[in-house]
C-alpha cells in the first residue's frame, strides 16, 4: 500500500464511524436546516407496511442523515420482540392494548400518541363470487372465513365485529397478521376475511372490500411511541413528529387511514 | 477397537468448544426460563393438548406417506439409469434447503383451491386441502420426505446387489425380491430415514402455517401453538412446549446415532 494513502483511508473511516454514530452529532431539528442523523429501526404493525414505507422514503429524502429500517409484523409479535430486548427506536401498534404492554413494561421513552385510525372491512375475492354483502353473511358455514389470531389487533377487532352483528363465525384459520388474511383471500383459499379498509385499498385489484356499517364496525386506534432502547433520540423524534405532522398525515390519508383526530 | 491417540490440537479444541457452546447456550436459555412450577398445568391445558395430539397424528401420518411414496422414489433414484436423474434427485430433495414458507406458497399454488391440481379437484369434488388436517400432513410430508429418500437411497446404493441377483436366479419374482431381500437389507437406512423424517415433520412450521393455516384442533400443531403463544405474550406456555419438542427431538437424534451410525 502507498504510505501516503493511509491518512485518507483513516479519515474516511472516521467519517463513516461518525456518520454511523447517528444521534451523537445530531442537533435539535431546526425547521429550515435539517441536520438530524442516525439510523432508526421502526417496529410497525403489518397494516402500516405501505404507508410507513412511503413515509420512511419521505423522511429520508428530507433528512438524508436519517436511515430508516422497518420491521413489519403483527403488533403482539413486535411487543414480544421489544420485551425480549430487540433494539428498536420506534413502535407503532395497531391497537392500544399492545401499546399498553410496552408502556407498563417501562419500555417506552415518551407517552404514546395516536397518529391514525382505521376501520375494518370484509375482504372478498375480486368480483365477489360468493355475493357477500354483510357481516351476517359470514355466519354461513359453507363460507371459508379467515381472521387474525386472538391477540393480534385485527383478530380482537374481528371478534368485536361478529359480536356486534350478533353472529357466530367459525373461521378456517387464525393468521399471525392481517396481511396473511389478505393473502389467503387474494389467492382464493378463503372466501372472506376481516381486514382493515386500508389493506383492501393497498391490495389493488387482488381483493374487493365489502363495507361494514358503523354500528357493527370498530375504529382501530394506532398509537406510536419512542422506545427506551433508541440510540438516536433526535432522529426518532423527527420520525414521530413527521408521522404526526401534516405531511405524514397526508400519506396516511392517501393510503386510506383516518386522521389522528376523530371528528 | 484401539484407536491411535490423536495429538491434542488446542486451537481445534477451543473452536470446537465455541461451536458446542453455540448450540448448547440457546437450549440453556430455554431451560433457564422454563417455569417448572406451572409445567404440568400448561401441559394439561386443553389447547396445548390439542396441539400436541395433532402434532403426533400429523407427523406419524406424514412419515407413513413418506415411506409409501419415498421408498419407491429412492429405489428409482438408486437403481434406474435415465436422463435427468440428477435433476429429479435435486428436485425431490429441494425442500431440505428451501425456506419452508416458500414450500408452503408453492403448495398453495399447486394444491390450493385455485392451484394447478387443486382447482380441478375442488371443481369436481368441492374438497380442498388448505385449512384442513390432511393439508398439514401434505405440508409436513413435502418438507420431511426428502430426508427419508436420501437415507434410503444411500442404503440401496451401499447394498450388495448380488443378494437380489441370487434370489432372482432362485426363482423369486421381482416383488418378492424387493419385499424379502431388498427391504430387510436396507432396514437400518429405512428406519433412520423414517425417524429423521418424523422429527422433521414434528418440527415443521413454515410450510404448515402458510399452506394449512392455523386453527386449534384442525391445523394448529405444536410449533404453530408455540408461535401463537409467543405472539400473544404467553411466554411460559411457549417455553414449555418448545422444551418438550427439544427433548423429544434430542432423544430421537441421540438414539439414532447410537443405533444406526454404529457409534459406541
Amino acid at each position: 500500500m502507498v504510505p501516503g494513502r493511509v491518512p485518507v483511508l483513516v479519515s474516511a473511516t472516521v467519517a463513516l464511524l461518525l456518520a454511523g454514530c447517528g444521534g451523537v452529532a445530531a442537533q435539535p431539528a431546526a425547521s429550515s436546516t435539517p441536520q438530524v442523523s442516525g439510523s432508526l429501526t421502526v417496529l410497525a404493525a403489518a397494516s402500516l407496511t405501505q404507508a410507513f414505507t412511503k413515509i420512511g422514503d419521505q423522511v429520508h429524502a428530507k433528512y438524508p442523515g436519517v436511515d430508516i429500517r422497518f420491521s413489519f409484523a403483527g403488533s403482539p409479535t413486535l411487543v414480544t420482540q421489544i420485551q425480549q430486548g430487540a433494539p428498536g427506536d420506534i413502535f407503532a401498534s395497531a391497537d392500544q392494548a399492545n401499546m399498553q404492554k410496552v408502556v407498563t413494561g417501562g419500555l417506552a421513552l415518551t407517552a404514546p400518541a395516536v397518529f391514525a385510525h382505521n376501520k375494518l372491512e370484509i375482504a372478498v375475492q375480486s368480483g365477489n363470487p360468493r355475493h357477500i354483502t354483510s357481516v351476517s353473511d359470514l355466519a354461513n358455514p359453507s363460507l371459508k372465513v379467515d381472521v387474525c389470531a386472538p391477540g393480534v389487533p385485527c383478530g380482537t377487532y374481528s371478534t368485536t365485529v361478529f359480536g356486534r352483528a350478533g353472529i357466530r363465525v367459525t373461521p378456517v384459520s387464525q393468521e399471525q397478521d392481517v396481511k396473511s388474511v389478505l393473502t389467503k383471500v387474494g389467492l382464493g383459499e378463503a372466501d372472506a376475511g376481516i381486514v382493515y379498509a386500508t389493506d383492501v385499498k393497498s391490495a389493488g385489484g387482488q381483493v374487493q372490500g365489502v363495507a361494514i356499517p358503523d354500528d357493527q364496525n370498530v375504529t382501530a386506534e394506532y398509537p406510536i411511541v419512542e422506545l427506551k432502547t433508541t440510540q438516536s433520540e433526535p432522529a426518532a423524534k423527527t420520525f414521530v413528529d413527521y408521522v404526526l405532522g401534516a405531511q405524514g398525515q397526508k400519506v396516511l390519508a392517501d393510503f386510506g387511514f383516518l386522521p389522528k383526530a376523530t371528528s | 477397537m484401539v484407536r491411535p491417540v490423536q495429538p491434542l490440537n488446542p486451537v481445534l479444541v477451543v473452536l470446537a468448544a465455541a461451536a458446542a457452546l453455540f448450540f448448547v447456550l440457546p437450549l440453556a436459555g430455554l431451560v433457564a426460563r422454563t417455569p417448572w412450577a406451572s409445567a404440568l398445568g400448561i401441559l394439561s391445558d386443553p389447547q396445548v393438548q390439542l396441539a400436541l395430539r395433532l402434532s403426533v397424528i400429523c407427523s406419524l401420518a406424514s412419515t407413513g406417506l413418506a415411506i409409501v411414496l419415498g421408498v419407491p422414489l429412492a429405489w428409482v433414484l438408486a437403481r434406474l439409469r435415465f436422463p435427468g436423474r440428477s435433476l429429479l434427485r435435486g428436485l425431490t430433495t429441494l425442500p431440505m434447503v428451501l425456506p419452508p414458507v416458500v414450500g408452503g406458497v408453492a403448495l398453495l399454488l399447486a394444491f390450493g383451491r385455485r392451484g394447478l391440481l387443486g382447482a380441478p379437484i375442488a371443481g369436481a369434488t368441492g374438497l380442498s386441502l388448505p385449512f384442513t388436517t390432511p393439508g398439514v400432513i401434505v405440508a409436513e410430508s413435502f418438507v420431511a420426505m426428502p430426508f427419508l429418500v436420501i437415507a434410503v437411497e444411500a442404503g440401496l446404493r451401499s447394498m450388495d446387489v448380488r443378494f437380489e441377483e441370487a434370489a432372482r436366479t432362485l426363482g423369486a419374482g421381482r416383488w418378492t425380491v424387493f419385499r424379502r431381500v431388498t427391504l430387510p437389507l436396507i432396514g437400518p437406512s429405512l428406519a433412520a430415514g423414517a425417524v429423521l423424517a418424523w422429527s422433521r415433520a414434528l418440527g415443521e412450521f413454515g410450510a404448515t402455517i402458510t399452506f394449512a393455516g392455523n386453527f386449534p384442533g384442525t391445523t394448529q400443531t405444536a410449533p404453530l401453538a408455540i408461535y401463537i403463544d409467543l405472539e400473544s405474550g404467553q411466554l411460559p406456555s411457549a417455553v414449555i412446549l418448545s422444551l418438550l419438542l427439544v427433548v423429544v427431538s434430542l432423544a430421537v437424534l441421540v438414539a439414532l446415532r447410537g443405533r444406526y451410525l454404529g457409534e459406541d
